[in-house]
């Protein structure tokens, strides 16, 4: 078929030198949901927003955070069904290296493999970049990890974060904020605060999602958690 | 006669306390033929680490080869060099890749766990079922005599000259039983920060 013989990148260079596809996903991913992430001295916290357009919606039914292995999660900024393909693959990822060296994926090299993913979607014939940008939590080496990926393939290693919607204004904040001997459980309320900077209406239980990545794992926090956490924030 | 021992040799391992010893012998033959006597079948892969692949000799140099592409790769990588569990669970893999035409060879893995800071030992079959153990690990020719004499000398807790003492005796009283191995053995000695490498004389014939 004449389609299959030719398929051209659509991400192609400007006459300036911008690849304006990426910078379009870019876009796509800062108009995309608010997400945080901070490291903590004992682990890591990933926040996000998910809220709804409707009542008659059905809360904690899709989730944002993911968790890749058990000691990696992730959550994204951006379109959710580029996220799926994302979270499948990493997953895929994690289990082929585990299968390979019988040790679980240190989260660096989670991170670069998905990097690559995203890279070749820049590059590749018939495809689009992808339109989310994804905040990876882990704990390996003793040590918390917090990672963002970017559609262009570029990542990046953070004390702190945030990404998707006034991402500028929810940095500022954790700028002011962050310190480097941060417990986890504090983290959990910076970030809930950092969402909060640029919420729109009351935050509850039901229109947040957040994750822990610490030495037991990473876990999403259920509802009640979170609701508990929110009891503390005026 | 089997492909296995168209070329001979053997290895043999055995743990000791806070010590862990590899050796080969050093004959290279076609069948009955001696063609040389000054081939290792132990190579090091990594610091404190060692394998043995004794086998079919086409494929000792093969699987060696292919093995340090993928260790290469594995330290360029991750930026950190291999842990003795995780190039077992590497090679097992790349032998059950040639599940149903296998390389003749059978692995042997000696070294230093930094991480648990411990010795490590294992062995695999020629498909990549792995066994780690604790006692000692041996393959080759001469098998069957080795796994009597390293029942009889073998104990826990040896020390570093003990160890040497035993993996020596052990080699050398087997492979003197069988026409295919011997002329010589190296063997290696791994501590927790230095490897001993020593040259045994034996039987010439």
């Amino acid at each position: 078929m004449a389609s299959e013989r030719y398929s051209f990148s659509l991400t192609t260079f400007s006459p300036s030198g911008k690849l304006v596809q990426i910078e379009y996903a870019l876009a796509a991913v800062a108009s995309g949901a608010p997400s945080v992430g901070i490291k903590a001295a004992n682990g890591v916290v990933l926040a996000t927003e998910n809220k709804h357009k409707s009542i008659l919606y059905e809360e904690h039914s899709v989730n944002k955070v993911e968790m890749i292995t058990n000691h990696i999660g992730m959550v994204y900024s951006g379109m959710g069904p580029d996220n799926r393909l994302l979270v499948k693959r990493a997953r895929k990822m994690a289990q082929q290296y585990k299968l390979m060296y019988n040790e679980p994926i240190p989260t660096a090299q989670l991170v670069q493999r998905i990097a690559m993913v995203m890279q070749e979607y820049t590059q590749s014939g018939g495809v689009r970049p992808f339109g989310v940008s994804l905040l990876i939590a882990g704990w390996d080496n003793d040590r918390p990890y917090l990672f963002q990926c970017d559609p262009s393939g570029a990542y990046f290693a953070w004390k702190a974060t945030a990404m998707g919607k006034n991402f500028i204004n929810g940095k500022t904040f954790l700028e002011k904020r962050y310190s480097e001997d941060l417990e986890l459980d504090d983290a959990v309320h910076t970030a809930i605060l950092t969402l909060k900077e640029s919420f729109e209406g009351q935050i509850t239980a039901d229109n947040i999602e957040v994750g822990i990545c610490d030495a037991n794992g990473f876990k999403r926090l259920d509802p009640a958690t979170v609701k508990d956490y929110l009891a503390n924030i005026p | 006669m089997s492909i296995m021992e168209y070329n001979g040799g053997c290895v043999l391992a055995m743990m000791g306390k806070d010590c862990v010893g590899i050796a080969t012998d050093l004959r290279f033959g076609v069948q009955g033929m001696t063609v040389a006597y000054n081939y290792e079948k132990v190579f090091d892969v990594g610091p404190q680490l060692y394998i043995g692949l004794p086998g079919l000799a086409t494929d000792t140099e093969t699987v060696l080869q292919r093995l340090k592409l993928r260790v290469n790769l594995y330290e360029l990588k991750e930026g950190r060099k291999l842990q003795p569990a995780v190039l077992t669970s590497m090679v097992a893999n790349m032998l059950y890749e040639r599940r149903f035409g296998p390389y003749f060879v059978e692995p042997v893995i000696a070294g230093w766990d930094s991480k648990k800071n411990k010795p490590y030992l294992s062995t695999m079959d020629l498909i990549g079922c792995i066994t780690e153990t604790d006692e000692f690990a041996l393959a080759g020719t001469c098998s069957e005599q080795m796994y009597g004499m390293s029942e009889a000398l073998w104990q826990p807790d040896l020390n570093a000259d003990e160890l040497f003492e035993s993996i020596s005796q052990a080699m050398m009283n087997a492979f003197d039983r069988d026409a295919v191995s011997g002329m010589g053995a190296i063997v290696h000695i791994i501590e927790k920060d230095k490897v001993t490498t020593r040259k045994i004389k034996t039987r010439m014939d």
